[in-house]
């Protein structure tokens, strides 16, 4: 049983965690990619095509990140070469991945996947309660993890992730020192829509291997949040990620165990609890103010 | 190839105006691609999209039942993002107040009265405002990221409709299907030309709250202050404006909007609740809101274009077999054109050749 | 990097030129500098230094001209092919990341990847070697300005330059503080490094370089020697005529009823980067100029909220205007008493950039002018009429009738700010900033303005870094530093290093205490 409700904790949460670590990159460069949700979902349907076409759902998760990336790309070619606003142009991605998806997808409704194989290692994977969770997972969720730490050890400790975290702290000061902020910033907007990409992918290939519309319910913008309350730092997306897989796991199995609250008003838990958590979060004024990416959000353009 | 920005001394005036209709034309460009590659004839696609829905009275009528939500709220998150709050949530807020609006014709069915409407006009208003008013609250006491919490609460009052409809609010008399009883006559917003069609009079009075609106921010201090701590937060502390209160006028006044629309609807097309009431108006209002140039008179003509856009989808689904989905991918990609046609504002584009630096290498 | 020995000419610019739109920032520039020398780039606001230096460090590219590096002709296509050639560059406004720490600051600007613990090694050594003590784990938000400036200056040396462009270093520092810097740039050049000195300020300029440049609207006007002119003929030079004296007006001022009085304010920082007000008291009256002197970030912003209203005193008595007291007025209530506030950034706060001229008139007058307002309504055409009278009383030069504030330049739309404050007569005054970056002619007309409004009986408060400004048209002076005020002093009776000393910090009384 305990096994049972961490292994799909796991699966709740790991969506969650590649698209909140791709966002967190996107932030860290200082650009504010609200088109997490339209991303995810065209990583959706795409992970799902991909799949349908080949019959391979590891062919299908490529073809996710690629659909995801193609998004990001236009995000990037908006706020990036032309300036736009940032919050109109991310809302305008999420509703157009969310249309786009649904056209594409719109033939492959109820059909179903073939789900994305889990490791199965003999000895090790059968140890228990930790076998399966440790050693019996799908691909994509060890690959969330190497993410995290990858991302985490970018960052921190390699020229090209303090030039990233400095572009994100001052883009003037870096464009003065001649640091190639727009392809930096290219970089780390295509490395979200991928991860976003992903993060859709894995809920069509195996979280519940099959194409529904807004099959996503808000979970790109969960991951917004959980940037947010992370204070741009991996490890702790990583706790957030986790923490929100729970509470949404958790409302799932009071609902199993009959508890008299309408189904309803359970699954609006994840939501209320990112309001709260954000309240929480926000609460510590000086924390935000140092964490957060100064020139967030903010459009450059160069002088020439 | 590259693209330079150059900063255009003064922001171009045309552009301001051009901006929204370039922006059009290439949305209806790339919708006339889409067709063509879903094997439609693009033109007759076209016509039936954007010229068929207007050939006809009754249909002109179904234009203005959907173009009403969309003018109130466009006009309503004007306002917000004029002063820098990014509301995202007014299809939360729209179905709050369609709630809080039909308090009386559900559980009070049998009072007949000539108050119950206006009642739940303000009923409706209130609701959507105080709805939007816990972002700005939370906002403006805790700091909290006003676009995430507004639209969560999206989610949130979702699910709070479902529940009502299949749950304590559920027609008793309704064969269990997940609806609320029909309101009854006097609990209904009176139709304009019954006659003719079913358009009512909340589209008469979007047009009067936009043009309020409208007056407010062109003509008075209130709109001043709007304008001041939206481009300009520490000059509008300097003015002696209070960018708090801001987060609350600004707030509650697109919420009232967006619960007015909510009532609108349910008590004037629908008359009923059903577990879907908006096919999205909420957001297709923040298309409204950028095309109409954060004007409310703008709005007005937007929220009719966005209105023929679902018009034109349903007409298309019907008699041309091309899925309703499409009229999402026309919006989306109408704001984005709209906003990249408006960098021209404010710069003029060059493309130049990518000068080869002779010294990369010494990086 | 050195080969041989080092050539006679270093630098030289030839003919370099930069058009934005249809202005000619640079015009035809020569310039040439030997290696070693300290070689001086002057010129007013706007002359056309900061294009110049940036062209030759790669931040932007000349539309015309050659620049020819230790006899070769080279293009700079970026900073780091500048830093390549041993072109190194302090910044005016430094281009430093505030999350950072000192090490990492320095690492992300110089080429390969070098680790953080080398970096810091090298800056130990550096900053012992030139007296520039760095920590290199802090962050720099928790750091002063001067502290910033070493971070610049030792991730420039860090490069191995043989040319240092440093652009209006002093204009941050404490005249010891100044001091210090020059001894380092003196054994720079003692070492064969040249330095290329950007500066407005006449004194320094003379005290340090050996030769200077002169730009004007963009064309080099002349070169010279610093040490063998006077600092009139210089700024002669500069401006192109001379300056307009301002005409000090001296009178006796009575000193019974205080205009304006703060009574041990003591505040938090306006935010995570600002700086708090300890137990701050002043007296303002009738009559009179009082100055004071601070380096940017001691509390100027703080003090400046606290008296205009934009942030509350902690009790309404702390706060005095007119023998009233209005800790707890907001800046309409202040206003409407008769007070104006002149604050240092002039777009974004004293206007809306995108505003124009005619509604920023509106932005802080709509309460005090009732001609502004009938109702909620506003009246534009009387917001109107009263821009054209500041326009014809300051001289504000527009190219439309009524622009956004953002078309002005810095010293018009300086004059626009004041016109619009002093229009109705104020009794208090409080200015933050008065002539920073405006030209000769508008500063002299805006300081004119001042003395004037004091002569006629205002009380004016003038917060400023540029010591020379208060010298010259102040009747009482003290200093800020680190949220404490100085007591004030007759200007007559003290000196610029008197006052340096308190702007570091170290007050009459601290020593009396300490002894």
């Amino acid at each position: 049983m305990i096994e049972a409700i961490l292994l799909t904790i796991v699966t709740a949460s790991t969506p969650l965690l590649l698209a909140a670590i791709g966002e967190l990159v996107v932030e860290r460069s200082g650009v504010l990619n609200l088109g997490v949700e339209g991303m995810m979902v065209m990583g959706a349907v795409g992970g799902f095509l991909g799949m349908m076409w080949t019959g391979n759902p590891f062919i299908g998760a490529i073809v996710g990140i690629l659909f995801g990336m193609a998004l990001s790309a236009l995000f990037g070619f908006l706020v990036l070469s032309l300036a736009t606003n940032q919050y109109a142009t991310g809302l305008a991605l999420t509703i157009l991945g969310l249309g786009l998806s649904g056209l594409l997808g719109e033939a492959y409704v109820g059909r179903s996947a073939i789900r994305m194989p889990a490791l199965d290692i003999p000895v090790l994977t059968d140890l228990p309660i930790i076998g399966r969770l440790v050693f019996g997972q799908d691909l994509i969720f060890y690959v969330s993890i190497a993410l995290v730490i990858g991302v985490a050890w970018f960052l921190f400790s390699t020229k090209q992730g303090l030039t990233l975290r400095a572009i994100g702290d001052n883009h003037a000061s870096a464009h003065a020192l001649g640091i190639k902020v727009i392809r930096y910033r290219y970089l780390a907007v295509l490395f979200g829509g991928g991860c976003a990409g992903l993060a859709g992918a894995y809920l069509s290939l195996v979280y519940t291997p099959q194409w529904a519309e807004n099959m996503t319910a808000g979970r790109g913008w969960i991951a917004l949040a959980l940037v947010v309350f992370a204070s741009w730092r991996p490890a702790r997306v990583l706790a957030g990620a986790y923490l929100f897989g729970a509470v949404s796991i958790g409302q799932l199995h009071a609902q199993a165990l009959g508890i008299a609250i309408p189904s309803q008003l359970l699954t609006a838990l994840p939501y209320l609890a990112t309001i709260v958590v954000l309240v929480i979060i926000s609460q510590n004024r000086r924390l935000t103010m140092i964490n957060t990416p100064a020139s967030l959000g903010k459009s450059f353009v160069p002088d020439r | 190839m590259r693209i330079e920005l150059i900063k255009r001394g003064t922001p171009s005036a045309t552009l301001r105006y051009l901006s929204p209709i370039i922006g059009l034309t290439l949305a209806v460009i790339t919708g006339a691609i889409m067709f063509a590659i879903m094997g439609k004839d693009p033109a007759v696609a076209l016509y039936v999209y954007f010229v068929e829905p207007l050939t006809e009275a009754w249909s002109v009528h179904e234009l203005l039942i959907k173009a009403a939500p969309l003018i109130l709220m466009g006009a309503g998150l004007s306002v917000c993002y004029l002063s820098n709050n990014w509301n995202i949530g007014a299809e939360g807020q729209f179905i709050v107040g369609a709630l809080a609006g039909s308090i009386f014709p559900v559980l009070f069915t049998g009072f007949d009265s000539f108050i119950v409407l206006p009642s739940m006009v303000i009923f409706a208003m209130v609701g959507g405002a105080l709805y939007a008013g816990i972002p700005a609250l939370l906002k403006a006491k805790f700091n909290t990221n006003e676009i995430l919490t507004s639209l969560m609460l999206v989610y949130v009052a979702e699910r709070l409709l479902d529940w009502l409809v299949r749950g304590p609010w559920r027609n008793p008399g309704g064969m269990n299907f997940p609806e609320s009883v029909r309101f009854p006559e006097f609990a209904r917003i009176p139709q304009l030309m019954p006659a003719d069609g079913r358009a009512n009079w909340g589209f008469i009075a979007s047009v009067i709250v936009a043009i309020a609106i409208w007056v407010m921010l062109s003509r008075t201090l209130k709109g001043f202050e709007v304008k001041v701590i939206g481009t300009s937060p520490r000059a509008g502390r300097f003015a002696g404006f209070s960018a708090t209160n801001m987060i609350f006028f600004s707030f509650m006044l697109a919420g009232a909007c967006a619960g007015l629309a909510g009532i609108i609807e349910v008590a004037g097309a629908s008359g009923q609740l059903r577990p879907i009431i908006s096919p999205g108006y909420g957001f297709t209002a923040i298309i409204v809101a950028f095309l109409g140039r954060l004007n409310p008179l703008g709005a007005i003509v937007a929220g009719l274009v966005l209105a023929l856009t679902y018009l034109g989808g349903e007409a298309a689904q019907i008699s041309l077999q091309i899925s309703d989905k499409a009229t999402r991918v026309f919006q989306g990609a109408l704001l984005l054109y709209v906003l990249a046609c408006d960098t021209l504002i404010l710069y003029r584009v060059r493309f130049t050749r990518t000068p080869r630096a002779t010294v990369e290498a010494a990086e | 990097m050195m080969n041989g020995p080092a050539p006679e000419t270093l630098l030289s610019l030839r003919g370099l030129t930069k058009t934005f739109g249809t202005f000619k920032a640079n015009d035809s520039v020569d310039l040439e500098i030997r290696p070693g020398e300290i070689h001086a780039l002057l010129g007013e606001n706007g002359a056309g230094k900061s294009t110049l230096v940036k062209m030759l460090y790669g931040a932007l590219q000349p539309d015309a001209g050659t620049i020819v590096w230790r006899g070769e002709e080279v293009t700079v296509p970026n900073p780091a092919h500048a830093r390549h050639l041993g072109i190194g560059m302090v910044f005016q406004h430094f281009s430093l990341f505030e999350a950072l720490t000192v090490a990492e600051n320095i690492a992300v600007a110089l080429p390969g990847d070098i680790p953080l613990r080398k970096i810091a090694a090298d800056l130990e050594r550096v900053s012992k070697e030139y007296g520039l003590p760095l920590k290199a784990n802090a962050r720099v938000y928790d750091l002063s300005v001067g502290e910033r400036q070493r971070i610049e200056i030792v991730r420039c040396l860090l490069q191995q330059p043989d040319l240092i462009i440093m652009d209006e270093p002093t204009s941050v520092l404490t005249p010891q503080e100044v001091d210090q810097l020059f001894k380092v740039l003196r054994q720079l050049s003692s070492e064969g490094k040249a330095i290329l000195y950007i500066s407005h300020k006449l004194e320094e300029v003379r005290a340090l370089c050996e030769r200077a440049t002169i730009l004007r609207h963009g064309k080099r006007v002349g070169d010279c020697v610093p040490n063998a002119e006077t600092a009139a003929s210089i700024a002669r030079m500069m401006v192109g005529a001379d300056i307009h004296e301002v005409r000090p007006a001296r009178h006796d001022v009575d000193r019974s009823n205080p205009l304006l009085s703060l009574k041990g304010v003591t505040m938090d920082a306006r935010d995570t980067f600002g700086t708090a007000l300890k137990d701050v008291s002043l007296d303002l009256y009738a009559g009179e100029i009082a100055g004071i002197a601070g380096i940017a970030g001691n509390g100027q912003t703080e003090l400046f909220d606290v008296i205009s209203g934009e942030r509350l005193a902690g009790r309404p008595e702390q706060v005095m205007l007119l023998g009233r007291p209005i800790g707890h007025a907001d800046i309409s209530q202040r206003r409407a008493m008769g007070a104006v506030f002149i604050s240092e950034e002039r777009l974004g706060h004293a206007t809306v950039p995108t505003l124009t001229l005619s509604e920023n008139v509106i932005l802080t007058r709509y309460r005090v002018n009732s001609g502004l307002k009938s109702g909620p309504f506003l009246n534009r055409g009387k917001a109107k009429s009263l821009l054209e009278t500041i326009t014809a009383t300051l001289d504000v030069r527009k190219s439309a009738p009524d622009p956004a504030a953002q078309a002005l330049s810095g010293g018009n739309l300086q004059k626009f700010i004041i016109g619009r404050e002093v229009l109705e007569d104020p009794r208090v005054i409080v200015v933050n900033q008065p002539t920073w970056g405006v030209d000769a002619g508008s500063a002299a007309r805006i300081r004119q303005a001042l003395i004037d409004l004091a002569e006629s009986g205002a009380a004016v408060l003038v917060i400023s870094q540029d010591l020379d400004e208060l010298f010259e048209f102040t009747d009482r002076l003290a200093a800020i530093a680190e949220g404490r005020l100085s007591e004030f002093e007759p200007v007559a009776k003290t000196n610029r290093n008197a006052i340096g000393l308190k702007m570091s910090g170290i007050f009459a009384g601290d020593e009396e205490a300490a002894q």
